[in-house]
């Protein structure tokens, strides 16, 4: 049997048959298929393949290289970690649309050309929304359809500027670009809604915390670092993406330190984290590309541990703010440990993921001169600790207690959250394995004397810190809020401006119609008044009066022969 | 019976006494605050004796990424909490 056929059917197929399954038939299923799917890229060969001829253009569905590869592991593996942490649900819309939703996002890393990108990259978009959707409240109803708008928004985006670029003169496939061709500044746009770009970023901390508890696991997954593998192919080494990567990395972690739900923490941490990888992008170099592979890799893995831990506190307790919880490590230890390996991973202490493959991309900054830059992101990793590392765990299981008694969570969550906190700490434990899968030879070595200290002492003073705060009560307490994002400009000015004008043209509409209506009135009335029952017109007239008025005719007739 | 030695199912007036745990006493939370103090300042300490190559002007500095650390966080909740003044509004805001 040839292997030679896109990973995404396998999974998108064969979520198909889900529906018609059920029972231990149905959860056995949907493990096997990203299993599967995992076997599959295992024995894939590399190099193109798929390919056929539509309209004078070569479309490849497979484009098997160490990029393309590297981001489909870890999509098969999140993917897997999903399915068993959703084995305790049996929502049908949910199971059928997280492998579809995997599927696409697998399509579209192994796009060999636009046209493909652009069908995988809607699909994307129209099967993740399900998964917020399934949370079936009125805020997930709203919040999913600011979410498909966007990245129907980004597929638009994507087609204008791929017919622009062949209309330019390019070809259809999809490699790298420059920012002079036609049409690439849109194809930027939208590979930057999906990585969240500033102003574009604002679906991310709306939909993470109104999804599923399932399905925000699968959202923080995918997207985004679809987006992330769309501008590693295509914008490598385009300076613009150092200033806005450096501008993710910063500002998101304000709104992260304010922000009560714990799963908008975790939102606007996700940003914060792309915006290393955005750095990375833009600097282009070897070791700069490597580390942007290796931190998406590790930061699906990380990330996906956090959100399934705040995912099983939301399913235990019914929420996840800040300001109800604490002291659930009584309740849930297990949890909790699993949740601190994963604040460790992303703050990047030594033996944990993130220290493997940030630095990577710290170092590419500093070893190109981008000093400012190299602040504003050590800056910023002192600030993921500090929302990210400490925070969450702070708040979801210590602090004050909140009196909250629950069950630990589900067998299945434990067991994925473990797998998931495994890997984090293997990679993190035995970098050079995981350095060998890399797009580009790696000459890096993570563990020095020096930067193991350098980061120990970042992180233990960027604790205490924290510590101090809390201690003289600076800290500001977690409360009850929305916080105002730049999504206030369409949710309240936009849907403002758009409200008051639907009003003034109602009541434009409303006096014209008045006006009209007197006018017509007025004209009826007149008919009314000569024409209707009382009208002189309408009155029944005797015959006699008929006689008389002949009569009179008739003598005024003579009356005139005569002279 | 004293309310430290209390563990899961011991019964007082016929309600079960929750286990004090070791984090509940606040004695033990200074303990860890003490202690992460002196960690912090050992480890200035090894930059003494740890030989740095340095990738930019400033992380040769004595001490730079501990006071950096520090200086960076304790601005940024300062920074949040301003920010908080602006943009915090009711949690039903957009339901309105």
């Amino acid at each position: 049997m040839s292997v030679e056929f896109p990973t995404a059917l396998m999974l998108i197929a064969g979520a198909a048959v889900i529906p018609l399954l059920w029972g231990w038939a149905r959860k056995a299923w949907s493990l096997l298929l990203p299993l599967l799917a995992l076997w599959h890229l295992l024995v894939l060969p590399t190099g193109s393949f798929g390919e056929f001829e539509l309209l004078g253009h070569t479309l490849v569905l497979m484009r098997v290289d160490r990029l393309s590869l590297m981001f489909g592991y870890v999509f098969v593996i999140a993917a897997a970690l999903n399915a068993i942490y959703a084995m305790h649900q049996d929502d049908t819309v949910q199971l059928v649309a997280g492998p579809v939703y995997a599927g696409s996002a697998l399509g579209a890393v192994f796009a060999g050309d636009l046209l493909t990108l652009f069908v995988f990259w809607e699909l994307t978009a129209v099967s993740s929304v399900l998964l917020i959707w399934a949370r079936r409240s009125d805020r997930a109803y709203g919040s999913g359809n600011r979410y498909v708008i966007l990245h129907l928004l980004s597929g638009m985006l994507l087609l204008a500027g791929t017919l622009i670029y062949i209309a330019g003169g390019g070809s259809l496939a999809f490699d790298h670009f420059t920012l002079n061709q036609p049409g690439t500044l849109l194809i930027l746009a939208a590979f930057g809604v999906k990585s969240a770009f500033p102003f574009f970023h604002t679906w991310v901390p709306d939909s993470y915390p109104e999804a599923t508890v399932t399905g925000t696991v699968m959202l923080s997954a995918f997207t985004t670092k679809l987006g992330i593998y769309a501008l590693a192919r295509g914008f490598a080494g385009t300076e613009v993406l150092i200033v806005i990567g450096t501008m993710m990395a910063a500002f998101p972690i304000f709104y992260a330190v304010i922000a009560n739900d714990l799963r908008r923490v975790l939102g606007y941490s996700v940003i914060n984290q792309l915006g290393f990888m955005v750095v990375g992008v833009g600097i282009g170099t070897e070791l700069a590309l490597n580390g942007t592979v290796a931190h998406a890799f590790a930061d699906i893995l990380f990330k996906t541990l956090l959100f399934m831990s705040m995912g099983a506190v939301l399913l235990r307790t019914g929420t996840v703010k800040g300001s109800e919880l604490g002291g659930l490590y009584k309740s849930m230890p297990w949890t909790t440990g699993f949740c601190i390996v994963g604040a460790a991973s992303i703050s990047a202490f030594p033996l944990f993921s993130g220290f493997v493959t940030k630095s990577m991309i710290m170092s590419s900054a500093a070893l190109e001169g981008h000093t400012i830059v190299w602040l504003v992101l050590l800056f910023a990793s002192a600030g993921v600790f500090h929302h990210a590392g400490i925070k969450i765990p702070y708040f979801a299981f210590f602090a004050h207690d909140s009196g909250i008694r629950c069950k630990e969570a589900p067998m299945n969550m434990l067991i994925a959250m473990a797998i998931a906190a495994a890997l984090c700490i293997g990679i993190g434990s035995f970098p050079n394995v995981f350095y060998s899968l890399l797009p580009y030879p790696v000459d890096y070595e993570p563990y020095t004397a020096e930067h193991v200290l350098s980061q120990l002492q970042l992180l233990v003073f960027s604790a205490l810190a924290f510590a101090v705060l809390i201690r003289t009560g600076i800290y500001p307490p977690e409360l009850r809020s929305t916080n105002l994002d730049f999504d206030w400009f369409y949710r309240r000015l936009g849907a403002g401006v758009a409200n008051s004008a639907i009003d003034s043209a109602a009541r434009a509409g409303a006096a014209f119609s008045g006006a009209v209506e007197r006018v017509l009135r007025a004209g009826v009335q007149r008919i009314y008044r000569h024409h209707g029952p009382e009208g002189v017109l309408a009155r029944t007239w005797p015959t006699g009066s008929m006689v008389l008025w002949v009569a009179i005719l008739l003598a005024s007739y003579l009356v005139m022969y005569y002279f | 019976m004293n309310e430290y030695d209390a563990v899961d199912g011991d019964k007082q007036d016929g309600k079960p006494v929750e286990k004090i745990w070791w984090l509940d006493r606040s004695e033990n939370v200074t303990k860890l605050y003490r202690a992460l103090w002196a960690i912090g300042l050992a480890l200035i300490g090894l930059d003494l004796i740890v030989h740095r190559h340095a990738e930019t002007a400033f992380d040769g500095w004595f001490g730079f990424y501990g006071i950096y650390g520090f200086v960076s966080c304790f601005s940024l909740v300062l920074a949040a909490k301003g920010l908080r003044r602006i943009v915090m509004r009711p949690e039903d805001h957009y339901e309105r």
